[in-house]
């Protein structure tokens, strides 16, 4: 039987340490919703959400209850629209968006991901019409996430796509400049976007994914933390051993409300995601362990080898403690939702280059960075670029989340709110690329041999 | 289904008959009950089994949380299998 000890250790983690689970995401395919006309498309859409979803929230209720942990997002995501939404001979996709929000607002998750293109080779013209939508599609709904894939490792990056979406973060920033520029916080553009990720606001429901699937992911960024205090000045690889067994509590967790909320709803379970994703709480943040290692702040020399220890020994951990992994699983480096980075930031210690590098090595790329309002669609599109050849040259997921907040300057802070915490404007090198990214065209994929 | 009862505060007069009184009452069977007081704090661990409980687990869960609050103890009820999940392969 389980001793004492071991039932304490369990309730101090979730008690004292954070410990939740970030999310249970259930996976929709709305490609049967396609149709010609796009109100019967829409509603389509709706009643097949409500459907599938309209138990998500009270299970998820219940399994918080009943085994004590809490379970802080309930979400959906679904087909990337623009599949769906192509078969109607409509211009303006925001009304799928608005049925979207709709369905989600009625069975009371908290998002709903997949207003979604990929776009890596090239674009159809319903691509290109989601695309232009989601400016707008995003300020005029609430719970809806956008996310654009324009680059992989096997077809190499679609520059087009790449100006075009520096232009659309601009446009989503000024749509949604009473919100702080909120609307970018809910948009994510991809190189090698995975199709089972339960994260927002990059989820979406791939086509080689089932009917309907649960996927979790987990969190405990405070858990590896107080583990890590207890190897104080020991070797390095203590510090890996000590993250992994760690990573193997947080994840069984995970695996067994996949479980249940699998069993409970009728539907497969898909993946849990190993991922340590931090909240603004005090005591909830990555970058609070990269310091506990010995770094006096994250951002320091030695940043990005400690976040490469993390991120593979979370990893380590996490895949045996369950019979199915995916999504992005890694240490995800969010700068306005975690407060150690945010510190950091305001001090100035992390650097939008630091953050890059630091991207090389984990889960998931330059993610809720708030940069001055006038930032230029050019650059905006050149950071984007930059991270895209990170993720296509490395075979991994990176991302671009990055919120030109309209009105402000670097080095004032900007507040979102709840779990998207708050941040202070990084400054952004001013030299322009305006000529590199109007070139357009295809960055070609990279040799998959001679790697070095 | 089977569940662990923690608690845990300053230690005083009654604190196990007030719990065990409130499960009674809800038809909930005590199988082991483990106990310590480490620098004044008050640590029990009960394993029970409330498969015939009279209310639905989530009341349970709060009539437990409330008696806690009224006596200034921290007191759950959590289902056995998060703790086999997380220390057990």
């Amino acid at each position: 039987m389980i001793n004492q000890g071991e039932i304490l250790q369990t309730i101090k983690m979730i008690d004292q340490q954070h410990l939740d689970v970030r999310t249970i995401t259930m996976g929709i395919s709305l490609r049967d919703c396609a149709h010609s006309d796009i109100k019967v498309s829409c509603d389509k859409i709706y009643d097949k959400i409500c459907r599938y979803a309209g138990n998500l929230v009270k299970t998820g209720r219940d399994i918080e209850a009943e085994f004590g942990i809490p379970i802080v997002n309930k979400r959906i995501s679904v087909t990337p629209i623009a599949l769906v939404a192509e078969s109607c001979d409509a211009e303006d996709y925001v009304p799928f968006a608005k049925a979207l929000d709709r369905a989600a607002k009625e069975v009371g998750v908290d998002f709903l991901g997949g207003f979604s293109a990929l776009v890596h080779k090239g674009c159809t013209v319903g691509d290109a019409r989601l695309i232009r939508s989601i400016p707008e599609a995003l300020a005029e709904t609430q719970l809806v996430c956008a996310s654009v894939n324009v680059g992989t490792t096997r077809a190499g990056i679609n520059m087009n796509a790449v100006r075009t979406m520096g232009e659309i973060i601009k446009k989503t920033a000024l749509l949604t400049k009473d919100s702080s520029s909120f609307g970018c916080a809910k948009l994510v553009v991809f190189c090698n976007a995975v199709e089972d990720n339960p994260f927002m606001a990059g989820a979406f429901h791939g086509v080689g994914e089932p009917e309907c699937e649960i996927n979790v992911g987990v969190s405990g960024p405070g858990v590896v933390h107080e583990a890590l205090k207890s190897v104080k000045g020991q070797p390095l690889d203590v510090v890996a051993e000590t993250i992994k067994k760690t990573a193997f509590h947080i994840t069984r967790v995970g695996q067994l409300v996949a479980q249940e909320a699998s069993s409970r709803l009728g539907v497969p379970f898909g993946v849990v995601d190993l991922s340590l994703a931090p909240t603004p709480e005090i005591g909830d943040s990555v970058a609070d362990i990269l310091e506990i290692m010995g770094l006096s702040s994250v951002g320091a020399p030695g940043t990005t080898a400690a976040l490469a220890l993390l991120n593979d020994a979370v990893k380590k951990g996490g895949v045996m403690a369950s019979s199915n992994v995916g999504g992005l699983s890694g240490a995800f480096i969010p700068v306005s939702e975690d407060a150690g980075m945010i510190a950091a930031a305001k001090a100035g210690y992390l650097t939008i280059e630091k953050l890059e590098a630091m991207t090389c090595v984990c889960s998931v790329g330059l993610d809720m960075i708030a940069i001055p309002g006038d930032t230029s669609a050019e650059t905006i599109a050149a950071i984007i670029a930059d991270e895209a050849a990170i993720g296509m040259v490395n075979n991994k997921t990176t991302a671009v989340r990055l919120i030109p907040v309209v009105g402000k300057k670097a080095g004032e802070m900007v507040e979102f709110g709840g779990l998207f915490g708050s941040a202070p404007i990084m400054s952004v090198n001013t030299c322009s690329p305006a000529e590199f990214i109007a070139r357009g065209g295809r960055i070609p994929a990279p040799m998959h041999s001679l790697k070095n | 289904m089977r569940a662990f009862v923690t608690v845990v505060g300053k230690d005083k007069v009654g604190i196990i008959a007030a719990i065990c009184i409130l499960l009674a009452e809800k038809n909930v069977n005590i199988l082991d009950i483990s106990q310590t007081i480490l620098q004044e704090c008050f640590t029990m661990v009960m394993l029970v089994d409330a498969s015939a409980c009279s209310v639905p687990f989530d009341e349970l869960s709060e009539n437990l949380s409330e008696l806690g609050t009224k006596m200034e103890l921290t007191i759950r009820i959590q289902r056995e299998e998060i703790f086999n999940a997380m220390h057990r392969i």
